[in-house]
């Protein structure tokens, strides 16, 4: 009998770590070269990692969800032969990186009654001794998905993971209502289908916190928890920038890219924001010192399938709104296509979440810790506004921002909106 | 080289896995090429499952027949005549079966619209090869190989078959006369669905096996019944024993075969008129141009080493069936062929089987589908057992099928009732796999089993007796 272990290889550059989101294999499981094992989720992707060899797994290394380090031992596996540990060339598995999971084999599937690891679906092969009379008996697979043919054929064709439904049927079998409902709440896991039975529901449905959702919930709790913050709304006529927008517009060549709200904001936020260091850099808890940064770096909150991610848009200040807008577009549809560099997703000084065309008249947005001021951005809307005793329409748009007021006043808050503010009214003066 | 045949599909042997792969790349509307040297079928059909089968019915036929011959008859029914055998006549009963299922099954592949070229191929590359044919040599091109090769029969290397006296199962299928005394080397489910039928039929029967017991893959429980049966009938079991050597003796007509095999520390000998060595198959992996396609074996070294969807490491060449790796079953062959076809044809599939249904056609016939109870246990689960004796169910008894303890057994989960494996042994137990297969793949629980109501008087009833037992409430057992 001999031993290998498999050791987390390096899955990406400049990463250290990755999280467990899910094992494909438990012990006692026989594996064959390039099953797959496990999936690993990086900063920046979620890499399934094939089995290195053939063999049995003896142990496995980490629970979902915990951080596992490169280098360090993933799974070991007995392979029934001498051999080595050392683990193969990174080429061998390197060539599942890019390719976006697919629907998985036979996804392992914690079955409500028996939270316990996903049993083998593999038959483990039985190795005979000679003379081989006998043919070998093929083995079951139960205990992993529980779903009848037709609805794992539907399954696979529609490339959904089996795995992350739970079943409302009788021992948690999944039916073609689960995954009517599975698709109908796009991907959310659900129990039972709206109206398809009446029966009474009292299933509660345990959704482990993995991967990105894991890393967004600790972050925010560090933001939240750390961090006092106070918010400060107040709302702007962007009449006339409309109008400069709609120009600007309408003239631009055709390789400038259109001009939303935002990238106005942005230079607006880079011009002032030398008028208001306390608000720009970095104030790491407990070690006394504000870092306040002189280059703009402005993180872009951005919801993309996988979750909220904050690509950052480098040195606004050194930009024209052109290239603000180009910069903008790129890092967020990067974020959105899981595509975006580690630089990209990292450095930012102050960030702006727009709730866009969700519109809402205000919120109460968390700090992106370090940073110590975030400003969210409402839907434009025509408003009736009061002006010279006169009812008129305006378009306004509202601003929510929070600041860290163990670092930021209330009032330094409040000049950075109003100063902002000024210049989104008189949006001259942003190029000025 | 006077042809080249382009072809999208080209699937290599015409056997269960094969001519299934040909016809449903056909129906998908795909150019296809099929290649098998012997007639279309494969083993299974031409000499494996059918004939044998075909043997097996008959034997049984014969035997029911010498009952009724019996002193005081059998039923009520007697008859004053010996039944008599003519094995050149129930061999080529047993042929016209075999031919009008290959007519078939060559027709079928026609109306799919596949072509077959009867030949051998020869590869020269992952995609091409060249095929002798009676019409001369076709070099054949393709996008995409499926090998379905087959496996062989296994020599033993100091005892090789002559099919004369030292017999394959090929050559058991072809008898010109019943031998009168038979040694079977090898007690897995070929040797002992021959010596069954042989013993019917009135040979004298002898098996040798290597392990501890004949049929070791399955549990004691389930090898039980046909052990009385063997012992009933006189066949004799010798298990931990090894042969050594056949050497064929006497002149002409009295020639004998005398086989040697070690039992205790003893060479012991036995005189025979035939041997029939069936210690298992072997993959077809050699002299046909494999090792010229790239494609890598699996750990052992005997098999074609595939994905779940069958594909090996070369991208367009896909392998099924025996070839590909246990269980050896035609049907599993079927089924991969018939995926492989759709995968190529661009459909989404995958072997996702929950079970492979094991059938072993001995008197009694033996099934086994999923978890086993030891089997169960290896993999932690706490299970339930339900167990049904067939002498407790009515239509068992009238077909006189519980003989030598007949039963269904059932393996559940005990915490969510879903059903593991199912296992039964009685004669025609065989027809119930379907029910078996189906309840596993469903994910059905006992209470599903529990609440169909299954027809009266049919042996199916043992099923949800069985099922009713695991759950504590069998209404036909104490």
């Amino acid at each position: 009998m001999a031993n290998y272990e498999f050791k987390l290889p390096d899955i990406g550059e400049g990463v250290v770590e990755g999280e467990v989101v899910s094992w494909h294999v438990s012990v006692g499981d026989t594996v064959s070269e390039d099953d797959p094992v496990v999936d690993v989720m990086t900063d920046k992707a979620t890499v399934t990692i094939p089995s290195p060899t053939d063999g049995v797994v003896v142990s496995l290394n980490g629970e979902v969800g915990d951080m596992i380090a490169v280098g360090s031992v993933l799974i070991e596996f007995d392979t029934g032969s001498e051999g080595t540990s050392t683990p193969k060339s990174m080429e061998d598995v390197s060539d599942e990186q890019p390719k976006p999971e697919p629907p998985k084999p036979e996804p392992p599937k914690p079955e409500p009654p028996k939270p316990e690891p996903p049993k083998p679906e593999k038959a483990p092969a039985k190795l005979t001794p000679a003379p081989q009379t006998a043919p070998v008996i093929p083995k079951s697979s139960i205990g992993s998905v529980l779903a009848s043919p037709a609805v794992r054929r539907r399954a696979r064709e529609s490339g959904i993971d089996l795995g992350l439904l739970n079943g409302s049927g009788p021992a948690g079998r999944i039916r073609h209502a689960d995954i009517d409902a599975f698709v109908a709440g796009s991907g959310t896991v659900m129990g039972a289908p709206p109206s398809a039975y009446s029966m009474k529901r009292s299933a509660v449905n345990e959704v482990k916190i993995v991967g990105l959702r894991r890393k967004i919930s600790e972050q925010m709790v560090k933001s939240a928890f750390s961090i006092p913050h106070f918010s400060y709304f107040e709302e702007v006529d962007v009449t006339e920038l409309e109008a400069l927008r709609q120009a600007l517009n309408s003239s631009r060549s055709e390789d400038l890219p259109k001009l939303t709200y935002l990238p106005f904001i942005m230079m607006a936020l880079a011009k002032i924001m030398p008028e208001h260091p306390e608000c720009n850099g970095h104030f790491y808890d407990g070690d006394g010192v504000v870092h306040r940064h002189e280059a703009v770096h402005l993180g872009i909150a951005t919801q993309t399938d996988r979750g909220l991610y904050v690509p950052v848009v480098k040195n606004v200040e050194a930009m024209d709104i052109w290239q603000a807008a180009s910069d903008l577009i790129r890092v967020s549809g990067d974020a959105r296509a899981g595509t975006s560099s580690l630089d990209d997703l990292t450095g930012s000084t102050f960030t702006i979440t727009s709730l866009g065309r969700d519109g809402g008249l205000g919120a109460t947005p968390i700090i992106n810790h370090p940073e110590m001021a975030i400003l969210g951005v409402h839907k434009a809307r025509e408003m009736p506004v009061v002006m010279n005793g006169q009812i008129v329409v305006r378009r306004i748009m509202n601003l929510s921002s929070s600041f860290d007021h163990r670092v930021i006043d209330g009032a330094d808050g409040a000049r950075l909106v109003q100063h902002l503010k000024r210049m989104l009214e008189h949006p001259a003066m942003i190029f000025m | 080289m006077a042809e080249i045949r382009k072809c999208q599909v080209l699937i290599v042997g015409a056997g269960p896995g094969g001519y299934v792969a040909g016809i449903r790349s056909g129906q998908l509307g795909m150019d296809t090429v099929i290649v098998e040297g012997d007639k279309a079928g494969g083993t299974c059909l031409i000499r494996g499952c059918i004939p044998s089968k075909a043997m097996i019915h008959a034997a049984e036929r014969f035997e029911s027949i010498s009952m009724h011959n019996s002193e005081n008859g059998h039923m009520g029914i007697s008859i004053s005549s010996e039944p008599q055998l003519d094995m050149a006549a129930l061999v080529s009963w047993k042929d016209s079966i075999v031919d009008r299922l290959n007519k078939g099954v060559e027709a079928l592949l026609k109306g799919s619209g596949a072509e077959l070229i009867k030949g051998w191929a020869n590869f020269s590359s992952p995609k091409r090869c060249t095929v002798e044919t009676p019409n001369g040599i076709v070099e054949i091109e393709a996008e995409n190989v499926i090998i379905a090769t087959g496996s062989s029969h296994i020599d033993l290397p100091f005892m090789p078959c002559d099919e004369e006296f030292i017999l394959s199962s090929t050559g058991a299928l072809d008898l010109d006369s019943l031998p009168s005394k038979v040694a079977i080397v090898g007690g897995g489910y070929i040797g002992l669905e021959l010596g069954c039928a042989l013993s019917k039929l009135g040979s004298e029967v002898t098996v040798i096996e290597g392990m501890e017991s004949i049929l070791g893959i399955f549990d004691r429980e389930l090898r039980r019944p046909l052990e009385i049966w063997l012992k009933k009938h006189g066949v004799i079991v010798h298990t931990n024993a090894l042969a050594k050597g056949a050497q064929v003796k006497g002149r002409g007509a009295s020639k004998k075969v005398e086989l040697s095999y070690e039992m205790d520390g003893e060479v012991q000998t036995l005189k025979v008129d035939k041997v029939l060595v069936t210690v298992g198959r072997r993959p077809n992996t050699k002299d046909w141009g494999l090792e010229t396609m790239g494609v890598r074996m699996d750990q052992s070294g005997r098999f074609i080493r595939t994905d779940r969807q069958c594909r090996t490491n070369v991208p367009g060449v896909y392998a099924i069936g025996d070839v590909a790796g246990e269980p050896m079953l035609a049907h599993k062959a079927s089924s991969q062929g018939e995926m492989v076809a759709e995968i190529i044809s661009g459909l989404t599939r995958e072997f996702d089987k929950i079970a492979i249904p094991a059938i072993v056609f001995t008197e009694p016939e033996i099934v086994s589908v999923g978890l086993s109870p030891d089997e169960a246990r290896d993999r932690g689960e706490d299970i339930v057992i339900g167990k049904f004796p067939l002498a407790a169910n009515g239509r068992a008894l009238t077909l006189e099928a519980e003989k030598t303890g007949g039963f269904i057994r059932v393996v559940a989960r005990e915490s969510d009732h879903v059903i593991l494996g199912i296992q039964a042994v009685g004669s025609h137990i065989a027809e119930l796999h379907g029910e078996f297969v189906l309840a596993l793949e469903m994910g059905a629980l006992l209470e599903d089993i529990a609440d169909t109501v299954h027809a009266h008087p049919t042996m199916a009833e043992a099923f949800h007796e069985s099922v009713l037992k695991s759950l504590g409430h069998a209404i036909h057992s104490a």
